[in-house]
């Protein structure tokens, strides 16, 4: 939903609208495949992004690295510390995330943490975004009552914010959450960080319940999909499911010359298992 | 959200009603949302106890009869005319455990137990607030594990036995600068995991809200005690009231009670490492910029793309690229003044505190003893009337602290003869 201009939602809501709309009408959920930016280095960076689209992913997350990502695992953190180390600054990560995706009807949106975008200022990160050719924005450390300043610049430049609901949410906040959150709503799968446990299954299920009573926008589940058995499980009760650190195991898994080649074979595999039924 | 704990501040810098959890633009509830029923469980119950005479009567029993309070206030004078003032100095330092530390513990364990959670976890930079938070896990028969960065460890390896001798698991934290900002990230890891069944006690005035009130609240005992000591036994009120900031849970607990009395200048002393501008230095307020860590927003060291600087200083326990949003405010307000001591002032208070007081400080306070030393009397004047707060006592730091300075003490000193010099 949009937080109320007169223009409708952001234009990179309708283009995630749309990847969602497309993935319905084959029956079977859409696959976000989460990859950060300049990981292992720009080249096979840019390589692993367009792998992932080829490979049949419906929307890309681009990971923007932050030093002390909190909901992040030992598998993302390593790759955040690995761009950072190399001194890729925020925009070569975004020019990275440009040069991959340009022309793809596949929309992407930026994963990272509230303290990246607050610092360079909400406005001018989020038309660095959009210039890059950004759809929408997901900042997993920024609750929706912490957001207003937030998503008045995110609507400026266009971007959807996909906002995070856990099991523990409130009902108050799932309302909150459901009204705010463009594109789709995050589900978390499980209590903790990425790239650990497994989905907890029964009450991942009554969390997509809830937010579908309350918004018909999309419900995306992601922390806990390890590997193709958890996302086919998933499909099965989500619109859409996010993998993230077992696509990065697959980059890290060998010479970086292949990567691009393990990135496109398991998001083809992990794909195939979106149907329903 | 539930209404608002005790006595958060109504009015910022402008005059505007205060939002719940902030301190003017500083503060809030920057948190993954899995963490969202935590803290609302946290404010509601930290709301209930502080306005429940059961509570506030066990927490004063405790503080009283097993952990040591009130601690004295003494006059420092040998220090006292080496600073050319006159100096008395707040004896946290004798508390049990050795720090200030168990006054936010022991209130957050009691909290802990009301909520039926049977597991503690902390983060800890100079092992104090570990080691406090082990002791009430003990204490109350609660889990206990504490995240200590792996640098920290190294230099403070006193505090990771006693930890451990008191029943928690100390795990060391590999990641990032190995310090405790990163102890920090993992133990919100671990929060966000297991919050159903574990509490997360947050040791400085720091975090996401209700963190930053209820630990000032905790905290503020050393303020009012002294209040009544400092009327009794010098007369008045000082002139200034001085503590070491990392976090700043020492530094709030000795303000709180004196903010509304702009008389008392209220001064925090930063670890400024090899010195402000060096790159290597703790000193968040006069070197950081206006940003989020940890769940609040303060000013942080951080660069242009948001990225969190290292920070640096001798004191494990200072070594921390934050600080508590409240102390952000009073920077920002000017109530509070903020001033940095380097390593090499902290040094220099640590062995003169030694010298003359018979009182070995821990390095964090030492920071403050070196600065007023120093700077004392040309920042006060003369004749003024300083309350310091000697947090810590610093058994921990001996090693490491002869290691660094390269004073002749030590075990081969004592068996050295005649004939080896």
């Amino acid at each position: 939903m949009s937080t109320g201009a007169s223009s409708g939602p952001p234009r990179g809501a309708d283009r995630i609208a749309e990847a969602f709309a497309r993935a319905a009408s084959e029956d079977r959920a859409a696959l976000i495949v989460y990859l950060t930016a300049g990981y292992p280095d720009p080249e096979t960076s840019r390589a692993c992004l367009r792998a992932a689209v080829e490979g049949g992913a419906d929307i890309i997350e681009v990971g923007l690295p932050f030093s002390d990502p909190i909901m992040d695992g030992p598998t993302i953190q390593a790759a955040n510390q690995v761009v950072l180390d190399a001194g890729i600054g925020l925009v070569e990560q975004l020019t990275i995330a440009r040069d991959a995706l340009a022309g793809s009807e596949v929309p992407a949106v930026a994963m990272t943490y509230v303290t990246v975008a607050d610092t360079r200022g909400y406005a001018r990160f989020a038309q660095d975004c959009a210039d890059a050719g950004l759809d929408g924005v997901i900042l997993p450390d920024l609750p929706v009552l912490e957001s207003d300043v937030w998503r008045v610049a995110a609507e400026e430049s266009g971007l959807a914010t996909i906002f995070l609901a856990s099991s523990v949410s409130s009902h108050e906040r799932l309302d909150a959450i459901a009204a705010a959150s463009d594109g789709w709503i995050y589900a978390i799968g499980l209590l903790g960080v990425t790239g650990v446990n497994a989905v907890d299954d029964g009450p991942t299920r009554e969390l997509v319940a809830a937010i579908r009573d309350r918004t018909g926008t999309p419900v995306a589940v992601g922390i806990g999909v390890r590997d193709r058995e958890t996302a086919n499980q998933v499909a099965a009760f989500a619109d859409g499911v996010i993998v993230g650190s077992a696509v990065l195991r697959a980059v890290a898994d060998g010479e970086a010359s292949g990567a691009a080649e393990r990135v496109r074979t398991l998001v083809a595999d992990l794909r195939s298992g979106m149907a329903r039924g | 959200m539930s209404s608002t704990t005790t006595s958060a501040p109504e009015r910022d810098a402008a005059g505007e009603p205060q939002r719940e959890g902030y301190f003017g633009r500083f503060g809030g509830q920057f948190v993954p949302e899995s963490l969202s029923g935590a803290l609302t469980e946290l404010t509601d119950a930290w709301h209930t106890a502080s306005h429940d005479p059961a509570f506030l009567a066990e927490l004063d029993d405790l503080r009283r009869n097993y952990g040591g309070r009130p601690t004295p206030l003494y006059r420092a004078d040998r220090l006292g005319a080496e600073a050319g003032l006159e100096v008395w100095l707040k004896r946290e330092d004798l508390a049990h455990t050795g720090s200030h530390k168990l006054n936010n513990v022991v209130g957050q364990a009691l909290l802990t137990k009301r909520m039926g959670k049977p597991r503690l976890i902390a983060e800890t930079g100079a092992g104090q607030h570990g080691v406090a938070t082990a002791t009430a896990a003990a204490l109350f028969g609660l889990e206990c594990t504490v995240y200590m960065g792996a640098e920290d460890c190294r230099r403070q390896r006193l505090n990771v036995v006693r930890m451990q001798l008191l029943g928690a698991e100390v795990v060391p934290v590999e990641s990032g600068t190995r310090t405790l900002k990163d102890a920090i990230n993992e133990a919100m890891r671990d929060w966000v995991t297991n919050v159903e069944t574990t509490h997360y006690l947050i040791g400085s005035a720091m975090g996401p809200h209700p963190f930053p009130t209820m630990v000032r609240e905790l905290q503020k005992v050393i303020s009012i005690e002294m209040r009544t000591q400092f009327a009794a036994q010098a007369g008045g009120s000082p002139d200034a009231v001085i503590a070491c900031v990392g976090g700043g849970s020492n530094a709030i607990g000795s303000f709180a009670d004196w903010i509304d009395e702009p008389a008392v200048r209220l001064i925090g002393v930063e670890a400024a490492g090899e010195g402000i501008g060096s790159g290597r230095s703790a000193a968040t307020l006069s070197e950081g910029r206006e940003a989020v860590l940890h769940g609040s927003r303060s000013i942080v060291l951080v660069d242009d793309e948001g990225q969190v600087l290292p920070a640096h200083s001798i004191s494990a326990g200072l070594d921390y690229p934050g600080v508590g949003p409240e102390h952000a405010w009073l920077a920002s307000t000017g109530r509070g003044e903020y001033v940095g001591a380097t390593d090499e002032d902290a040094l220099h208070g640590f062995r003169r505190t030694c010298e003359l007081e018979g009182i070995i400080p821990a390095l964090e306070p030492a920071h403050a003893v070196g600065w007023l030393l120093r700077h004392g009397r040309e920042h006060l004047g003369e004749d003024a009337r300083v309350i310091l707060n000697m947090s810590g006592r610093g058994d921990k730091d001996v090693d490491e602290v002869v290691r660094v300075a390269g004073w002749d003490v030590g075990v081969e000193r004592a068996f050295r003869t005649e004939s080896d010099s």
